[in-house]
């Protein structure tokens, strides 16, 4: 196998360490190997990494098994430069496959107080990656004492995204205003970046570009560009299965920012009861019954006197 | 698809693939002229067949006097034209001059060499020094550096090599080189289908640098080619729109 250059090396590096670190070294390697569902009493005694599962990952792979997958945002996300600063948009439906399993996510992420992003692609990388640079943000904040740039934000996204080549799907709209003015850039996973006065991502980006490309103008006031971005959400929810649900909006202008959650409600439950649902007792028939009483026992947990 | 020449259809054909790498399927192209260096390209950033960006810059600047022409895929090539920047301006703090175009074609090839197994791209590095004056480096997929008295590159190129064979003359005018560039990358954008949007060129010489964009309204018409509009929905809003015809 391919993988055995790698086992030979680790035996060595570990043979000459010295002998209370070895053993440490096997109990976090056995460790590992229970993680993955291995007899530890398997392990030879010398130590070293196993790959018997990759031969078996492998076979099934060829048998036609499928992998199971990561839980991708079907998504419409959208963002415009308006008058006087930045406005994104996004859809709240989060899928599974087929499956909506979230019916009112938050996409748009914070990153800096001035600067927000909405995300598209993989959940768990989206969130994983704009909580991360936001905390660098943070800290470059304390360091410099002036208000972050979204250029740095964007280049700090884009160098991590490009280092993990593609694997780390994170398709993101980042909007903000700062020193210099009113920013929009699109990134995509393999860390590229476009700066655009309108802009969209996801799998409804179609459906929301079409509105872009047909009303967008520049010199929006507030109003129209809440409207515009409203518009091209709701043209993804009603028009790409991926998404779906609300309209979340987040205006962002010098020195003030708005977050309207549930901006515009277009998908309410219509098959909820007004009165409320009541069943009269002894519509479900009951077959049979058993109680099985749970034995009173009490513990006394020996502990220190409490300190005042 | 089942042939090359395939139409698109049914929906099932039509793969718009929005997952695929962004690439710029692209026209560059980089001239030498009497006195200076013009550079040209196309605007158009695709992923599959979506165009996500119908008004991109190909054209990055890397120091005052020197810029690149970048394809192929565009995180590559950005991650390229990052790190050169970020070389050049040290390069040039440190000589307190500013830096030759050898030295910043140099620098795209030694990344481009070096990284061959990790990047996609092809780029052009054009500008004007006062040692050598105007400038034309292409540095192709695998990582050689050539210089030419004229570069194209990407994948309309392939249609304007005939065209560069029959029309460059050596010692051109300004005005000519930029006038001979703006027409090649308009013939690309006629025939390659991942070229088009506006033409952008960029123009150095010893009084330093011009920008230009030509948007498809100011560009020749082609054989067959339609009059562009600005929307279809203009179109359709006019008093007599015309009927579709099959």
């Amino acid at each position: 196998m391919r993988s055995c250059s790698i086992p030979c090396r680790s035996r060595e590096q570990i043979a000459s360490v010295s002998e209370t670190s070895r053993t440490s070294n096997l109990v976090s390697l056995r460790r590992t190997n229970l993680a993955f569902g291995m007899d530890p009493s398997a392990i030879d005694a010398k130590g070293g990494f196993s790959f018997d599962l990759c031969r078996r990952n492998a076979m099934l792979m060829e048998k036609g098994v499928q992998p199971p997958s990561f839980r991708k945002t079907g998504t419409t996300i959208v963002g415009l430069i308006f008058k006087d600063g930045v406005i994104l948009g996004a859809d709240t439906r989060a899928t599974e496959g087929p499956i909506v399993c979230d019916k009112n996510c938050e996409k748009i992420h914070y990153m800096a107080p001035n600067i927000y992003c909405c995300g598209a692609g993989t959940a768990a990388d989206t969130e994983a990656v704009t909580e991360m640079v936001s905390s660098q943000l943070q800290l470059h904040r304390y360091a410099t004492g002036r208000e972050s740039l979204v250029v740095t934000a964007l280049t700090m996204l884009k160098s991590h995204l490009f280092s993990y080549q593609g694997h780390v799907s994170a398709a993101l709209v980042l909007g903000g205003v700062d020193v210099t003015g009113p920013h929009l850039h699109t990134i995509y996973p393999h860390g590229s970046t476009d700066t655009l006065p309108f802009a969209t991502m996801g799998s409804g980006s179609l459906a929301a570009m079409a509105v872009f490309e047909a009303k967008y103008r520049e010199g929006l006031t507030r109003e129209e560009g809440i409207n515009l971005v409203t518009e091209a959400v709701c043209s993804g929810i009603f028009n790409d299965l991926g998404s779906g649900s609300n309209v979340d909006v987040c205006v962002i202008t010098k020195g003030h920012k708005e977050y309207l959650r549930n901006h515009r409600m277009p998908n309410p439950r219509t098959y909820v009861s007004s009165k409320g649902f009541s069943f009269a007792k002894g519509q479900t028939e009951i077959l049979s019954s058993k109680v099985t009483l749970l034995k009173e026992r009490v513990v006394a947990i020996e502990g220190d006197e409490m300190e005042e | 698809m089942s042939s090359h020449f395939s139409q698109l259809c049914s929906p099932s054909d039509m793969d718009l693939n929005l997952n695929a790498p962004h690439s710029m399927g692209t026209t560059i192209i980089g001239v030498t002229y009497d006195g200076g260096v013009v550079l040209g390209a196309d605007s158009r950033t695709s992923t599959g067949l979506y165009v996500a960006n119908r008004a991109s810059d190909k054209i990055t600047e890397l120091t005052d006097n020197v810029y690149l022409c970048r394809s192929g895929s565009a995180a590559d090539s950005q991650t390229v034209s990052d790190y050169v920047r970020h070389f050049l301006d040290q390069h040039i703090i440190q000589l307190g001059q500013p830096a030759t175009v050898k030295v910043a074609a140099n620098l795209v090839r030694l990344l481009s060499y070096n990284n061959k197994n990790m990047l996609e791209t092809g780029l052009i590095v054009g500008g004007w020094d006062k040692h050598e004056g105007g400038q034309i480096f292409a540095v192709p997929l695998g990582g050689t550096i050539l210089q030419q008295p004229f570069a194209i590159g990407g994948s309309g190129s392939s249609y304007l090599y005939g065209f560069f064979d029959q029309a460059w003359k050596e010692g051109m005018t300004k005005d000519e080189a930029e006038k001979f560039v703006v027409k090649a990358v308009s013939l690309a954008m006629a025939r390659d289908g991942a070229s088009g949007g506006v033409v952008r060129t960029v123009i150095i010489n010893s009084e330093g640098v011009t920008r230009n964009f030509y948007p498809p309204e100011d560009l020749p018409l082609w054989l067959e080619e339609l009059e562009p509009v600005n929307s279809y929905l203009d179109v359709l809003a006019s008093s007599s729109p015309e009927p579709m015809s099959s």
